[in-house]
Protein backbone atom coordinates (compact mmCIF):
# COMPACT_ATOMS: atom_id res chain seq x y z
CA UNK A 1 0.00 0.00 0.00
CA UNK A 2 1.81 2.93 -0.87
CA UNK A 3 1.72 5.87 1.10
CA UNK A 4 0.70 9.75 0.28
CA UNK A 5 3.58 10.94 1.50
CA UNK A 6 6.14 11.58 -0.85
CA UNK A 7 10.43 12.45 -0.32
CA UNK A 8 13.39 13.47 -2.62
CA UNK A 9 15.33 11.14 0.34
CA UNK A 10 16.94 9.13 -3.03
CA UNK A 11 18.04 13.22 -4.17
CA UNK A 12 19.38 14.55 -1.34
CA UNK A 13 21.42 10.97 -0.99
CA UNK A 14 23.10 11.40 -4.23
CA UNK A 15 23.55 15.54 -3.41
CA UNK A 16 25.25 14.63 -0.24
CA UNK A 17 27.93 12.72 -2.02
CA UNK A 18 26.64 9.60 -3.08
CA UNK A 19 25.26 9.07 0.57
CA UNK A 20 24.09 5.04 0.30
CA UNK A 21 21.02 4.06 2.53
CA UNK A 22 23.03 1.76 4.55
CA UNK A 23 24.90 5.12 5.89
CA UNK A 24 21.48 7.21 5.59
CA UNK A 25 20.27 4.35 7.90
CA UNK A 26 23.05 3.85 10.34
CA UNK A 27 22.78 7.60 10.74
CA UNK A 28 18.95 7.22 12.33
CA UNK A 29 19.34 3.86 13.58
CA UNK A 30 16.89 2.29 10.78
CA UNK A 31 17.28 -1.27 8.32
CA UNK A 32 18.97 -0.15 5.11
CA UNK A 33 15.62 -2.34 4.05
CA UNK A 34 13.38 1.10 6.35
CA UNK A 35 15.12 3.17 3.69
CA UNK A 36 14.63 1.28 1.12
CA UNK A 37 10.39 1.01 2.06
CA UNK A 38 10.54 5.29 2.74
CA UNK A 39 12.35 5.81 -0.39
CA UNK A 40 9.92 3.58 -2.58
CA UNK A 41 6.49 4.82 -0.53
CA UNK A 42 6.09 2.06 0.87
CA UNK A 43 6.71 2.99 4.57
CA UNK A 44 5.66 6.16 6.71
CA UNK A 45 8.44 7.23 8.86
CA UNK A 46 7.47 8.41 12.50
CA UNK A 47 7.05 12.33 12.44
CA UNK A 48 10.29 11.73 14.97
CA UNK A 49 11.99 9.32 12.35
CA UNK A 50 11.25 11.98 9.71
CA UNK A 51 13.02 15.03 11.53
CA UNK A 52 15.84 12.63 12.15
CA UNK A 53 16.19 12.14 8.03
CA UNK A 54 15.89 15.70 7.67
CA UNK A 55 18.97 16.80 10.20
CA UNK A 56 21.10 14.80 8.58
CA UNK A 57 20.37 15.97 5.04
CA UNK A 58 20.41 19.28 6.85
CA UNK A 59 17.28 20.53 5.04
CA UNK A 60 14.07 21.59 6.82
CA UNK A 61 11.50 18.92 7.01
CA UNK A 62 9.23 19.80 3.98
CA UNK A 63 12.30 20.03 2.14
CA UNK A 64 12.73 15.95 2.70
CA UNK A 65 8.72 14.61 2.71
CA UNK A 66 6.08 16.24 0.58
CA UNK A 67 2.19 15.25 1.13
CA UNK A 68 0.25 14.57 -2.07
CA UNK A 69 -2.36 17.02 -3.07
CA UNK A 70 -6.23 15.10 -2.78
CA UNK A 71 -8.90 14.71 -0.17
CA UNK A 72 -7.64 13.65 3.20
CA UNK A 73 -8.42 10.46 4.76
CA UNK B 1 15.77 -10.18 2.28
CA UNK B 2 15.95 -9.77 5.85
CA UNK B 3 15.80 -12.52 8.15
CA UNK B 4 12.52 -11.62 10.16
CA UNK B 5 11.35 -11.58 6.18
CA UNK B 6 12.66 -14.69 5.58
CA UNK B 7 11.48 -16.27 9.54
CA UNK B 8 7.87 -15.30 7.67
CA UNK B 9 8.01 -17.52 4.84
CA UNK B 10 9.21 -20.55 7.09
CA UNK B 11 6.26 -20.15 9.33
CA UNK B 12 3.84 -18.74 6.27
CA UNK B 13 5.30 -22.67 4.92
CA UNK B 14 5.67 -24.83 8.13
CA UNK B 15 2.91 -24.59 9.93
CA UNK B 16 0.10 -25.01 7.17
CA UNK B 17 2.18 -27.58 5.99
CA UNK B 18 2.07 -29.43 9.13
CA UNK B 19 -1.62 -29.46 9.45
CA UNK B 20 -1.92 -30.95 5.60
CA UNK B 21 0.37 -33.85 6.32
CA UNK B 22 -1.36 -34.65 9.11
CA UNK B 23 -4.72 -34.14 7.85
CA UNK B 24 -3.53 -36.62 4.92
CA UNK B 25 -1.94 -39.16 7.72
CA UNK B 26 -5.53 -39.24 9.51
CA UNK B 27 -7.66 -38.89 6.46
CA UNK B 28 -5.21 -42.45 5.14
CA UNK B 29 -5.97 -43.83 8.69
CA UNK B 30 -9.73 -43.57 8.78
CA UNK B 31 -10.06 -45.22 5.37
CA UNK B 32 -13.91 -44.22 4.73
CA UNK B 33 -14.90 -44.68 8.90
CA UNK B 34 -15.80 -41.62 10.49
CA UNK B 35 -13.31 -39.55 11.34
CA UNK B 36 -13.96 -39.37 14.90
CA UNK B 37 -13.17 -42.72 15.84
CA UNK B 38 -9.58 -42.12 14.39
CA UNK B 39 -7.02 -42.32 16.68
CA UNK B 40 -5.26 -38.87 16.47
CA UNK B 41 -3.66 -37.60 20.02
CA UNK B 42 -0.30 -39.46 19.27
CA UNK B 43 0.29 -38.42 15.54
CA UNK B 44 -1.00 -34.99 16.57
CA UNK B 45 1.43 -34.30 18.69
CA UNK B 46 4.23 -35.45 16.68
CA UNK B 47 3.18 -33.58 14.18
CA UNK B 48 3.29 -30.55 16.16
CA UNK B 49 6.46 -31.58 17.54
CA UNK B 50 8.01 -31.91 14.61
CA UNK B 51 7.25 -28.87 12.84
CA UNK B 52 8.60 -26.93 15.55
CA UNK B 53 11.88 -28.50 14.99
CA UNK B 54 11.80 -28.16 11.66
CA UNK B 55 11.03 -24.20 11.69
CA UNK B 56 13.79 -23.71 14.43
CA UNK B 57 16.15 -25.70 11.89
CA UNK B 58 14.68 -23.42 9.23
CA UNK B 59 15.26 -20.35 11.22
CA UNK B 60 18.78 -21.48 12.59
CA UNK B 61 19.92 -21.90 8.44
CA UNK B 62 18.26 -18.52 7.43
CA UNK B 63 19.96 -16.62 10.17
CA UNK B 64 23.54 -18.25 9.19
CA UNK B 65 22.83 -17.78 5.55
CA UNK B 66 21.97 -14.47 5.72
CA UNK B 67 24.28 -11.25 5.57
CA UNK B 68 24.49 -9.52 8.80
CA UNK B 69 22.64 -6.71 7.70
CA UNK B 70 20.09 -8.65 7.41
CA UNK B 71 19.98 -9.05 10.98
CA UNK B 72 19.13 -5.79 11.91
CA UNK B 73 16.10 -4.79 13.73
CA UNK B 74 14.05 -1.84 13.81
CA UNK B 75 10.49 0.14 14.74
CA UNK B 76 9.58 -0.95 10.98
CA UNK B 77 10.08 -4.49 11.76
CA UNK B 78 8.56 -4.59 15.03
CA UNK B 79 5.17 -2.33 13.53
CA UNK B 80 5.24 -5.07 10.81
CA UNK B 81 5.68 -8.27 13.64
CA UNK B 82 2.64 -6.91 15.51
CA UNK B 83 0.61 -6.24 12.53
CA UNK B 84 1.06 -9.61 11.30
CA UNK B 85 0.28 -11.02 15.15
CA UNK B 86 -2.94 -8.96 15.15
CA UNK B 87 -3.93 -10.78 11.87
CA UNK B 88 -2.73 -14.05 13.07
CA UNK B 89 -4.74 -13.65 16.45
CA UNK B 90 -8.31 -12.88 15.09
CA UNK B 91 -8.04 -16.34 13.72
CA UNK B 92 -6.77 -17.93 16.53
CA UNK B 93 -9.47 -16.22 18.48
CA UNK B 94 -12.22 -17.24 16.08
CA UNK B 95 -11.17 -21.01 16.32
CA UNK B 96 -10.96 -20.88 20.30
CA UNK B 97 -14.53 -19.51 19.84
CA UNK B 98 -15.84 -22.53 17.50
CA UNK B 99 -14.17 -24.89 19.82
CA UNK B 100 -16.41 -22.90 22.62
CA UNK B 101 -19.12 -23.63 20.50
CA UNK B 102 -18.78 -27.13 19.93
CA UNK B 103 -17.54 -27.70 23.29
CA UNK B 104 -21.48 -26.50 24.65
CA UNK B 105 -22.65 -28.69 22.18
CA UNK B 106 -21.03 -31.53 23.61
CA UNK B 107 -19.47 -32.45 20.36
CA UNK B 108 -16.75 -35.02 19.66
CA UNK B 109 -13.50 -33.88 21.64
CA UNK B 110 -11.93 -34.71 18.69
CA UNK B 111 -13.36 -31.90 16.29
CA UNK B 112 -12.87 -29.40 19.11
CA UNK B 113 -9.23 -30.29 19.05
CA UNK B 114 -8.92 -29.86 15.73
CA UNK B 115 -11.10 -26.73 15.60
CA UNK B 116 -8.53 -25.28 17.64
CA UNK B 117 -5.35 -27.18 15.75
CA UNK B 118 -6.73 -25.60 12.48
CA UNK B 119 -7.39 -22.18 14.23
CA UNK B 120 -3.41 -22.37 15.21
CA UNK B 121 -2.58 -23.29 11.85
CA UNK B 122 -4.88 -21.05 9.88
CA UNK B 123 -3.71 -18.02 12.39
CA UNK B 124 -0.08 -18.56 11.91
CA UNK B 125 -0.29 -19.15 8.03
CA UNK B 126 -2.07 -15.86 7.56
CA UNK B 127 -0.58 -13.56 10.46
CA UNK B 128 2.99 -14.90 8.25
CA UNK B 129 1.53 -14.05 4.73
CA UNK B 130 0.28 -10.48 6.42
CA UNK B 131 3.67 -10.23 7.83
CA UNK B 132 5.44 -10.91 3.90
CA UNK B 133 2.63 -8.27 2.21
CA UNK B 134 3.45 -5.64 4.50
CA UNK B 135 7.20 -5.98 4.24
CA UNK B 136 6.38 -6.40 0.12
CA UNK B 137 3.37 -3.18 -0.20
CA UNK B 138 3.62 -2.10 3.26
CA UNK B 139 1.39 -1.61 6.28
CA UNK B 140 -1.93 -0.91 5.23
CA UNK B 141 -4.20 1.70 7.30
CA UNK B 142 -6.58 0.08 9.77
Amino acid sequence: MRTRVTNTIRALRFARGEMTQAELGDRIGVTRQTIIAIEQGRYSPSLEMAFQIARVFGVPLDEVFQYADGDAK
Amino acid sequence: MTVEEKRAWIMAAVSPGAFAVYAAIILVRAGGAPLRDVPYVSTMLWTIGISIVVSIVLHIVAAITSGADAHKKDVRDREIYRFGDTVGQVFIFLGAVAAMGLAMAEVSHFWITHVIYLGFAVGTCLGSLAKIAAYRDGIPDC
